[in-house]
C-alpha cells in the first residue's frame, strides 16, 4: 500500500482552479518530485499535504490515514521552505529544538537529538550562531536538521535549493541524495529545475496549469514522455520537436522534414508498427540532441540510425560537447556532437539521427504515438 | 572655478541651518536660562542675559511647593499621576497594536482590510468630537475621573496608530517563519511571542515613543476626564501659570514647564536612533 496517497485532490481559490483532480501514490522511502513551471500549481500541492491550505475536494492520505482535516503540527510531516524559515531571534541550537520544544521533550531530549542532527549534517560548531551570521549554504543545512530532528513520517520541500548559487546547489543535491539513502525517508520535494528533479527522485511527477500530465520514474518520464508539454519541459538542451509528415512507400515508414531546398527522409524501422494509423499525416517528430551526432559520435548501441546531410548553422561548443545547430521542418534543430568533432557554420554534413529513440507525437491531441 | 562655487555654496548652506538651529533654540535657552534666576532679575527685563545670580530655588518650588489650584503641593504630585497613567496606557496600546498588526497580516479573515481601514480612520478623528460620548461610557464603566479612566481612554486613541505602525512592519515580515512554527506545533500566541515579538524591537521603540509623547503631552483628556487629585502634570502645568491671584513668578513656571517636558524629552534622546530607524523599516517594504 502506498505511504502518501493523493486521491482527486481539487483546489481552487473563488472561481480560480489551481489543482484540477491531482492523483499520485508513493511507496514509504520514496522521493517524490514535483517539478512544473511556475504557476502550475506545484506548491500550492505541497501547502496542501503540509494542511498549510485547505483543499476544495479530495482526499490526502498519509501511512494509511486520511489527514485532510489534520492540523498541519498534526501531520507528523516536516518541511523546508526556499527562504530557510529560520526563526531570526533564535540561535541555531534553539531553531533546531523548536519543533521538539512545543511537543514537549524534556532539555535532555532535544540536547541529545540536536547533537545527532548537528553530527550529521556537520554544523556542531555553528549551534550558537544567529541564522544572520550564517552563510546561504550554512542556512539551508540548519533548515535540513530542523526537519530531521523531529523524524517525521514525511518530508516536504518547498524549493530548497533555488536560493543557492550554482556550485553549492550541485553540493547540496548531492548532500540531499546521500541523507535520502542513509535514512530511507519518504520525500516530497518541489523544484522548477527538471535537472534536480532527475537526479533526486525515484517518482516525478509534471504538473502543468494544476493538471498532472505525467507521472513515472525519471527513466520513464525522459525516455518516454507522456505528450508534448512533457517531452519539451524534460532536459537540457530541450528535445527537438518539428512538425513533419509520416509516409509510407516500398522501402517502408518514413519520416517527411520539409526544409528550405526540398526536404529530407528519415526512415523508421523499429517503431513502425505503433505508427501504422499516422500514415500520410502530420507528426511531430521529437528526438533529443543527445541523439542527433555525428556518425562516429553515435551511441554505439543504436540499431535503427538513419543519416542525412544537414547544413551547419552555428557551433556552440560547452566544453564537454559541441552543440550544433541546423534547421529542419521550420525549427531549429540541435545536435550533440563530440567535442573534438570539426565543424564550421556554412559546413554540409552528414547527421545520424538514432531513430530508435524517436518520438511520434499526435499534433492535435498533443499526446505521445510511439 | 567650481570648487569655490561649491565652497560658496556649502558655507551659505551651513551658515542658514546655524540661523534656524538658533532660532529654534531659543525659546529653550530663554525658558533655562530664566529658570535659575531670581524673580528680581527677571523683572529687570534683560530675558536672553545669563543670570547674574544661579539659583536653583524656582525649580524646588515648581516640584514641591508652588501653589496650584488651591494647595501648594507643586508638580510633584501630578507628575506621579502622569506616570501612573502613562505607563500602562503605553504598554496597553502598543501590546493591542502588536496583537492587532499580527492578526491582520498573518492571520486574515475576510474583511480585515476594512478592519485596518476603520482602525485607519480612528487617527483622523478630532478628540473634541468624542469627549461626550466618551464621558459617557467613563461614567457608565464608573472609572470617570480617575486614572484608570485616563488609561482606557489613552489605550482606545493610541490602538489606530500603533496597530497601523504594526501592520506595516509585520506586513514585511515573511509568512514562512509562521508557516514552519505552524508545522513546528506553535500555536497563535506561541507563535507571536516566540518569533514575531523578539524580532519587533524596532518597531516596539517607534510605537512606544509615539505613545508616551501623546499621551504625556495630553491635556485635552486630563482636563476633561480627571478629577483634582488624577489630574496629570499638563492640566497642573496650565492652572501653575494661569492662576491669577499673586505674583507672577515666571523663574518658577519656566522651570515647571521645562520639568513638564523632561521626560518626552529623555525618551528622544535615548532613542531616538531607533526612532528615525524603526520608521524607515516599516516604510521601506511595506
Amino acid at each position: 500500500m502506498a505511504f502518501l496517497e493523493i486521491n482527486q485532490l481539487h483546489k481552487s481559490y473563488g472561481p480560480v482552479d489551481v489543482l484540477k483532480g491531482i492523483n499520485i501514490a508513493i511507496e514509504e522511502g520514496g522521493f517524490l518530485v514535483l517539478v512544473g513551471p511556475s504557476g502550475c500549481g506545484k506548491s500550492t500541492l505541497l501547502n496542501t499535504i503540509a494542511g498549510l491550505e485547505d483543499i476544495t475536494s479530495g482526499a490526502i492520505k498519509i501511512d494509511g490515514s486520511v489527514v485532510n482535516d489534520l492540523h498541519p503540527s498534526k501531520r507528523d510531516i516536516a518541511m523546508v521552505f526556499q527562504s530557510y524559515a529560520l526563526y531570526p531571534s533564535m540561535n541555531v541550537r534553539d531553531n533546531i529544538a523548536f519543533g521538539l520544544e512545543m511537543r514537549g521533550a524534556s532539555k535532555e531530549e532535544r540536547a541529545d537529538a540536536v547533537a545527532g542532527v548537528a553530527d550529521m549534517l556537520q554544523i556542531g560548531h555553528l549551534l550558537d550562531r544567529r541564522p544572520g551570521q550564517l552563510s546561504g549554504g550554512q542556512r539551508q543545512r540548519v533548515a535540513m536538521g530542523r526537519a530531521l530532528v523531529r523524524d517525521p513520517k514525511l518530508f516536504l520541500f518547498d524549493e530548497p535549493l533555488s536560493n543557492l548559487d550554482a556550485k553549492l546547489r550541485v553540493d547540496m543535491r548531492t548532500e540531499i541524495k546521500r541523507l535520502h539513502q542513509k535514512l530511507s525517508a519518504t520525500i516530497v520535494y518541489v523544484t522548477h529545475d527538471q535537472i534536480e528533479a532527475m537526479t533526486l527522485a525515484t517518482q516525478i511527477a509534471v504538473l502543468k496549469d494544476g493538471v498532472l500530465q505525467q507521472v513515472g520514474s525519471p527513466d520513464e518520464v525522459y525516455n518516454t514522455p507522456a505528450n508534448l508539454f512533457v517531452a519539451d519541459f524534460m532536459g537540457s538542451p530541450t528535445m527537438n520537436l518539428i512538425p513533419a509528415k509520416l509516409e509510407k512507400n516500398d522501402a517502408g515508414v518514413h519520416v517527411e522534414l520539409s526544409r528550405e531546398s526540398g526536404s529530407i527522409i528519415l526512415p523508421v524501422r523499429e517503431k513502425a508498427g505503433a505508427l501504422d494509423k499516422l500514415i500520410g499525416k502530420n507528426i511531430v517528430f521529437g528526438i533529443r540532441p543527445e541523439d542527433v551526432t555525428d556518425a562516429e559520435g553515435q551511441d554505439a548501441a543504436a540499431t535503427d540510425v538513419a543519416q542525412a546531410e544537414c547544413h551547419v548553422e552555428v557551433v556552440e561548443p560547452t566544453g564537454a560537447d559541441k552543440y550544433v545547430v541546423t534547421h529542419l521542418g521550420g525549427k531549429e534543430l540541435i545536435a550533440r556532437m563530440r567535442a573534438g568533432f570539426g565543424v564550421n557554420p556554412g559546413d554540409k554534413m552528414p547527421f545520424n539521427f538514432n531513430m530508435g529513440k524517436a518520438h511520434f507525437f499526435d499534433p492535435a491531441s498533443e499526446m505521445r504515438v510511439a | 572655478m567650481t570648487n569655490m562655487s561649491g565652497k560658496f555654496s556649502r558655507a551659505l548652506l551651513y551658515s542658514i541651518l546655524i540661523v534656524f538651529a538658533v532660532y529654534y533654540m531659543l525659546p529653550l535657552y530663554v525658558m533655562v536660562v530664566n529658570s535659575v534666576k531670581e524673580l528680581d532679575e527677571i523683572r529687570q527685563g534683560a530675558m536672553l542675559s545669563l543670570p547674574q545670580k544661579f539659583t536653583i530655588e524656582p525649580w524646588l518650588s515648581a516640584w514641591s511647593t508652588a501653589q496650584i489650584g488651591v494647595d501648594p503641593t507643586g508638580l510633584k504630585p501630578y507628575f506621579i499621576n502622569s506616570i501612573l497613567m502613562v505607563v500602562p496606557a503605553v504598554f496597553l496600546s502598543t501590546m493591542l497594536g502588536a496583537v492587532n498588526g499580527y492578526v491582520l497580516t498573518k492571520w486574515q479573515f475576510p474583511g480585515h482590510r476594512i478592519v485596518f481601514g476603520l482602525l485607519l480612520l480612528s487617527c483622523f478623528i478630532p478628540f473634541q468630537i468624542v469627549l461626550i460620548p466618551m464621558a459617557r461610557i467613563l461614567g457608565t464603566l464608573g472609572i470617570a475621573g480617575t486614572t484608570s479612566g485616563l488609561v482606557f481612554v489613552h489605550m482606545i486613541y493610541g490602538i489606530g496608530f500603533t496597530t497601523l505602525f504594526f501592520r506595516n512592519y509585520y506586513d514585511a515580515f515573511p509568512t514562512e517563519l509562521v508557516r514552519a512554527a505552524t508545522i513546528d506545533g506553535a500555536g497563535f500566541f506561541r507563535i507571536f511571542y516566540r518569533i514575531l515579538l523578539p524580532s519587533s524591537g524596532p518597531i516596539i521603540v517607534v510605537t512606544v515613543i509615539w505613545q508616551f509623547t501623546n499621551v504625556w503631552n495630553d491635556f485635552l483628556f486630563g482636563a476633561s476626564f480627571a478629577d483634582a487629585d488624577s489630574q496629570p502634570v499638563t492640566v497642573a502645568l496650565n492652572n501653575l501659570v494661569s492662576s491669577s491671584t499673586g505674583v507672577k513668578e515666571y523663574n518658577v513656571h519656566f522651570a515647571g514647564a521645562i520639568l513638564a517636558a523632561l521626560p518626552t524629552l529623555v525618551v528622544y534622546i535615548v532613542s531616538g536612533r531607533y526612532f528615525v530607524r524603526g520608521l524607515m523599516a516599516g516604510a521601506v517594504k511595506g
